[in-house]
């Protein structure tokens, strides 16, 4: 008990330290730079000791660290300790620009007409005003997904996020039936974008680019909040590439969403502005709030072109 | 009621002899003495149907499934689950005309029993075989096993379904035993193979009255226990659209409304299957006129119950037209889709209520024209139970290309779709080749009701 304590304040303290955040004090340091004899990667890290001092060592000496790229396959199933991450989204501040669409696409290696994150025109009644909704997943916390799956293929982490083994999934389709939000793509094996996936699978030209390979071929793909991403502590594509700033990400747990410019408090930020939840009566719990688009930033002006036109 | 019927058939057959079970024994072994040029090309015609699907599934396979089948993002699941759900409906004419006619001792199920379990579990494999046609990685169809989660419905579903598979072959197999003796001794000309298949699978039947006990009581076991099975299976299967929370398919009816729909199928089936049978083996002595009157009764019957359970499914959420259900049911109304709905209606619930009403519809070729109107529409009415509901999801489809906002099958999903046909029928046509399709001692004890001799005819 008392070891495995240990364990994971280590890890988390890790973490944060790749993060730059230097604040907790790190009690199991020693242990974790002990292991002189591992091959070096030639990485460094900067890590805090006992004593206060910020020092660089080589990542090999850090296990279960960030900058060591890789997480097993235990800990992608369990999500980052002491993190829920949740996302605000500001109807008033979204014009359409499509810019988190093509911004996702890149960082994830997909081609349209295939969106994790899709900006929808919705209109409730004929009397009320247009105005565009980003959808996404939205990781639900009672997700109708993850219940169907036959095989432990999507599953919900710790940190709130709703991901795939897509060395797991069987292909049967039932999450995507499950879904009511119409969330999840199917890789069809699209000749264009099999190709891509293949040119584009070490390309990090985008300083957005998601190391998470494109779902393989006859398996379920879907928005996945960047998630080795926000293991880094970076936002995601969709909320750098913003230019209205419309989309805030950041951690219930810490109270805090971030647009990459502005930084809220969660719960004044939805209690003040009226932050809802779509499709609360389905009750699967989402973790994407929206904010109705009231005093808009913008005009709503409809889209006159159409984007996925191509087969 | 049905016990004066009872009491009426069982005296009609008291001059029953020896003599006459010979003929009979001639008249029902035939079809496996010899096969005719019609058999051969038929044979001949299903197993090309089923090298075609093989085909279709390589390229499938192989190639990539954006191009070769017309499955998108939202019609993700398309004809193959389709087929499936009409698959596993179709796998409850064993429960119906075999378990629930035999236990309710209406006599004249006794010719049609097995054809109904052979046709029960061909459907019922092929059911399977659609489920994998529609897999993203049929490579990794073990991880069902090595990775099944219980809370999963498709776990559920397989379950079940590999139950009813084992119980409905048992079920097949076990009242098979003493025909499989009969076989033997009476049928010297055929090839030694298949005689010695005959003496290895009857398992030294002797025919003893202590045999017969035991395969009376197994069979009474396996008919009891197949009934909940057959309702769990279609229970499960229509569960796994209702545990969603799409709107088409939230209804806390579906699973009596696919039940009702699969005993509607089973009797379109069961008839089909008897005038097909009738007619190629020269069986109108065995498979009667009085059959297709009760098989048109049993529609009618089947239909009014099933009719019952779509006012349910469909007028109930049309009165209150929420939201929520609005746009898919406006749709299949006066939508798009309303032209296909409405004769999926016609066909496949009006039809079946009404026309086997007439005594003169209850002919073998009228109710025959009938019952392959109602199996057809109860193909489509799958179909519409699966496949526009995708396309109408709570968030509206925008912006994305024409097929992913229109379904129609590719050529290959129809070459599978037919090919599972085809299987299903080969299998039902090879059975019947090689195995008496009438199950001679039942005929022969349902004539002899009451005596005791039926041990002592080999």
């Amino acid at each position: 008990m008392e070891k495995e304590n240990n364990n994971s304040s280590r890890r988390n303290f890790l973490r944060l330290g790749a993060l730059g955040s230097v604040a907790l004090a790190g009690t199991a340091i020693a242990s974790a730079v002990s292991c002189e004899d591992k091959a070096k990667t030639g990485k460094k890290v900067k890590v805090l000791t006992a004593d206060g001092k910020l020092i660089e060592i080589d990542s090999s000496h850090v296990e279960h660290h960030a900058s060591n790229d890789k997480f097993s396959k235990e800990e992608v199933r369990q999500g980052i300790e002491g993190k829920k991450f949740i996302r605000v989204i500001d109807l008033a501040r979204c014009a359409n620009e499509r810019k988190c669409v093509e911004g996702c696409q890149k960082a994830h290696n997909i081609l349209a007409p295939v969106e994790y994150i899709k900006v929808k025109k919705m209109q409730n009644s004929a009397l009320e005003s247009p105005y565009w909704f980003p959808t996404m997943c939205y990781h639900c916390d009672n997700p109708p997904c993850t219940k169907v799956c036959p095989v432990d293929a999507t599953f919900k982490r710790s940190d709130g996020i709703v991901a795939i083994d897509n060395d797991r999934c069987i292909g049967c389709k039932f999450c995507m039936a499950a879904c009511p939000y119409s969330a999840r793509t199917f890789n069809f094996g699209r000749p264009e974008q099999v190709k891509y996936s293949e040119e584009h699978k070490n390309d990090t030209s985008d300083p957005n680019h998601c190391i998470t390979p494109y779902a393989q071929e006859g398996t379920v793909a879907k928005c996945d909040f960047c998630t080795d991403r926000s293991a880094h502590g970076l936002l995601p594509a969709c909320v750098v590439e913003c230019p209205n700033g419309a989309i805030f990400h950041g951690d219930e747990l810490e109270d805090v969403v971030t647009n990459g410019e502005d930084t809220f408090r969660l719960k004044k930020l939805l209690a003040d502005r009226a932050g809802y939840r779509q499709f609360e009566e389905l009750g699967t719990k989402p973790r994407v709030y929206y904010l109705p688009p009231v005093k808009r930033n913008f005009p709503f002006e409809d889209a006159t072109e159409v984007h996925n036109t191509k087969e | 009621m049905s016990e004066e019927k009872n009491i009426t058939e069982s005296t009609k057959y008291e001059t029953f002899t020896q003599e006459e079970y010979m003929i009979m024994k001639d008249d029902l072994l035939r079809p496996i003495e010899k096969i005719g040029k019609a058999g051969k090309i038929w044979i001949a015609f299903l197993v090309a149907v089923c090298l075609a699907g093989v085909v279709a599934y390589y390229i499938q396979e192989t190639k990539s499934k954006y191009v070769t089948v017309s499955l998108r993002d939202y019609t993700m699941w398309g004809v193959y689950i389709s087929n499936f759900v009409f698959f596993v409906a179709l796998s409850l004419v064993g429960v119906l005309m075999s378990a629930v006619l035999k236990l309710t001792h209406f006599e004249w199920y006794r010719p049609l029993s097995r054809i109904a379990e052979v046709i029960a579990v061909g459907a019922i494999m092929l059911a399977g075989v659609s489920i994998v046609a529609a897999m993203g990685r049929p490579d990794r169809l073990y991880y069902l096993v090595t990775h099944g989660r219980i809370q999963s419905p498709i776990v559920w579903d397989i379950i079940v379904i590999m139950t009813y598979l084992a119980t409905s072959i048992i079920l097949l197999f076990i009242p098979l035993i003493p025909s499989l003796s009969t076989c033997k001794n009476h049928l010297k000309n055929l090839p030694k193979w298949q005689l010695k298949m005959y003496e290895m699978l009857s398992f030294g039947w002797e025919g003893t009255p202590e045999q017969w006990k035991i395969l009376k009581k197994t069979v009474k076991i396996l008919t009891v226990l197949v009934i909940p099975l057959g309702i769990s299976i279609h229970t499960v299967t229509a569960w796994l659209f209702a545990l969603t929370l799409r709107s088409e398919w939230d209804s806390t009816n579906f699973g009596a409304y696919f039940v009702s729909g699969a005993f509607l199928l089973g009797s379109a089936a069961m008839i089909i299957a008897t005038f097909i049978f009738r007619k190629a083996y020269k069986l109108e002595k065995y498979l009667t006129e009085m059959h297709f009157d009760k098989l048109g009764q049993v529609m009618v019957l089947m239909g009014l119950i099933y009719a019952y359970f779509n006012i349910n499914e469909y007028l109930v959420p049309a009165y209150k037209m929420s939201g929520l259900h609005a746009n898919h049911l406006l749709n299949l109304f006066t939508g798009e889709e309303a032209p296909f709905y409405w004769s999926v209606v016609f066909f496949g619930i009006v039809v079946p209520c009404i026309l086997p009403m007439f005594k003169k519809m209850r002919k073998p070729l009228p109710l025959t024209i009938i019952a392959l109107a109602v199996f057809i529409a109860g193909w489509f009415k799958r179909y519409l139970i699966v496949i526009p509901g995708l396309l109408h999801p709570y968030l509206p489809i925008q912006d994305v290309p024409a097929s992913w906002t229109h379904y129609s099958p590719s050529l290959i999903e129809w070459t599978i779709v037919a090919a599972t046909f085809a299987a299903m029928m080969l299998i039902v046509t090879l059975f019947s080749r090689y195995f008496p399709i009438i199950s001679v001692w039942e005929v022969a004890e349902g004539k002899l009701e009451g005596k005791e001799e039926i041990i002592n005819y080999k």
